[in-house]
């Protein structure tokens, strides 16, 4: 499991990062704190842009320990900075190309070719200038660019947060294609709860620099212990996959194991995976299966644990299925009301389900 | 025009592009350190480097010649070395431009570095650029607006010098004697004619660089893009 590990230390003004985690071999690991939290800073120390006290373990190889310093340029990785960063004084195929020649022939896994068609770059790899790109174009090709030197590991800085929504909306399904077909581990560092809820496999939980948690992204989400979820936007995933259709009413069914959810249409054949999105506040508890209901999702769930979240509210921790989590948000009176504790088992209904 | 006065044209533009080169390879290293260091005697090295700026060119060049002087700290090295002692020489008046020209070249190079930032290095630094290749395909190339201005305004604050051409190197004609003493001989010997001629010469000159730096740089004292 311990793919990578991590922990380093470092003093910046008032500020201390102290940081420890380890993270999987495959798919994304989020580095997810507010702004402050010092999430930058470690990638940063990670990558080698800034010098840290501590050790830094990526493979077994060690990148950084008590006698050893692996300068930036000899590290692994790839590194795709908040704003694209393109160098204004050569073209764009020239941008993309700029870390791919100075790899060895034998050490490129990924071939300008794929990348350009992988994101979409054709009709941009032409250009002369960078500038005249959009800020969405441009992200693309600085991605393309990380992509390039065959990293061991991707190292990305909030990519979307200098994009508008649209730029925004036009990256995010090139970074989940990313995420399905390259295997190629990332640490992404956001703050956009959106965004990790679509793209994380692994969650590190950072604020004032240290880290909180660190687990699997649906069993992190669901820690009432933490901050996240006590967000307005907290909130369950679940890894499901396509069933089948219901034409007539235009409507798909997802299995995970153990149950199952209707949701709109996905233009998908069965076996096709997705990760749904199942907000708190989304969800609402019966004890006993409702009749007439309109809602269509109501799924059978054991609560795990009950917390207070302010005067009025309690959230509640359930499970459903062999492994999923999901949470609820409802008044402490209906919680008395209905005479809700730990390993009751009820009927959760879900109101709305985001697919991601 | 004598050939005298061709003679000092020659060694002027002689001087001007062996100043300028010289001072290329001393002012990037320096405006490199400059834009990147954050030790406390920056700002010490940063006042030595602008010092010519402010003082007259007669001072610089009266501690020059007393310095490279038979009785000089670096007289007696570049006597122990067989060099013979500077003044009155054409080396020494190369010696003595770089001096007095060296802000010229490295302020607009230390403005253009500290314009493009960290981050173009960082970059490169991530797609595995050594250090050397980072300045050679990225640091250089983003700050070729401060080298054009630092290149042109050397070479003219050096066709244009004085003071310290006259305290250091005197007049010696072919050996010393640049345009700017040539006129001041000439006036001196009421040739007004000939001084009208030289001194045309050079306002047109002047006129040229500084229309050519406008248009590459746009404003010197920004020197980057």
């Amino acid at each position: 499991m311990s793919w990578l590990r991590v922990h380093l230390k470092m003093q910046q003004g008032s500020f201390e990062l102290d940081a420890q985690f380890s993270a999987p071999p495959l798919g994304v690991t989020a580095l997810f704190g507010s702004s402050g939290s010092g999430k930058t800073t470690l990638l940063r120390c990670i990558a080698g842009l800034e010098r840290a006290q501590g050790w830094l373990r990526v493979n077994g190889e060690p990148w950084q320990n008590e006698t050893t310093f692996m300068p930036v340029h000899k590290r692994p990785l790839g590194y795709v900075f908040q704003e694209a960063s393109l160098f204004p004084h050569l073209s764009v195929r020239a941008n993309l190309e700029y870390g791919y020649r100075r790899i060895a022939p034998a050490l490129r896994r990924v071939q300008p070719e794929q990348v350009i068609e992988w994101l979409g770059l054709d009709r941009i790899i032409g250009r002369g200038d960078p500038a005249s790109l959009s800020g969405g174009e441009r992200q693309r090709v600085a991605i393309g660019r990380a992509l390039l030197v065959s990293p061991e590991l991707l190292l990305m800085d909030e990519p979307l947060s200098a994009l508008d929504t649209q730029s925004k909306q036009e990256i995010l399904p090139y970074l989940e294609r990313l995420h399905r077909e390259l295997q190629i581990p990332v640490l992404y560092v956001s703050h956009a709860m959106d965004e990790v809820a679509r793209l994380a496999d692994h969650l590190v939980l950072l604020q004032q620099g240290k880290v909180i948690a660190s687990g699997a992204l649906g069993e992190t989400l669901a820690r009432l212990d933490l901050p996240i979820a006590h967000f307005d936007d907290a909130g369950a995933v679940i890894e499901a996959s396509v069933a089948r259709h219901d034409e007539a009413y235009h409507l798909t069914q997802l299995d995970f194991p153990g149950g199952h959810l209707w949701v709109g249409k996905v233009d998908q054949t069965a076996g096709y995976r997705v990760r749904a999105r199942v907000l708190a506040r989304d969800v609402s508890i019966a004890t006993q299966a409702p009749q007439g209901s309109s809602i269509n999702n109501i799924l059978n769930a054991r609560i795990e644990e009950i917390r207070d979240e302010g005067p009025d509210k309690v959230i509640v921790r359930m499970q459903v299925g062999e492994s999923h989590m999901l949470l609820s948000r409802i008044t402490r009176r209906s919680r008395d009301h209905l005479g809700l504790v730990a390993g009751m088992y009820v009927c959760a209904q879900v109101k709305s389900v985001a697919l991601m | 025009m004598t050939p005298e006065d061709l003679q000092a044209v020659t060694l002027t533009l002689k001087l001007a592009s062996l100043t300028t080169l010289v001072l290329l390879c001393i002012a990037t290293p320096l405006a490199w350190w400059l834009a990147h260091s954050r030790s406390w005697y920056k700002g010490l090295v940063s006042a030595l480097v602008a010092l010519p700026l402010v003082l007259p060119p007669t001072v610089l060049g009266f501690y020059l010649l007393l310095l490279m002087g038979p009785q000089g700290a670096v007289g007696e090295l570049t006597r122990a070395l067989g060099i013979g002692a500077l003044p009155f020489t054409f080396a020494g008046l190369v010696v003595g431009s770089v001096l007095f020209s060296l802000p010229f070249a490295v302020q607009p190079i230390q403005n253009a570095f500290e314009a493009m930032g960290k981050r173009p290095l960082e970059v490169a630094a991530t797609l595995r650029a050594t250090p050397w290749d980072r300045f050679i395909s990225v640091a250089l190339p983003l700050a070729r607006p401060g080298f054009l201005t630092a290149i042109i305004l050397a070479f003219a604050h050096t066709v244009g010098e004085f003071g310290v051409v006259l305290m250091l190197g005197g007049s010696i004609p072919g050996e010393t004697q640049v345009l700017s003493v040539a006129i001041y001989t000439h006036v001196e010997a009421m040739e007004y004619s000939e001084a009208h001629w030289l001194s045309g010469g050079m306002v047109l000159f002047s006129f040229l660089v500084l229309v050519g730096l406008y248009r590459v740089g746009g404003n010197w004292s920004k020197g980057a893009r």
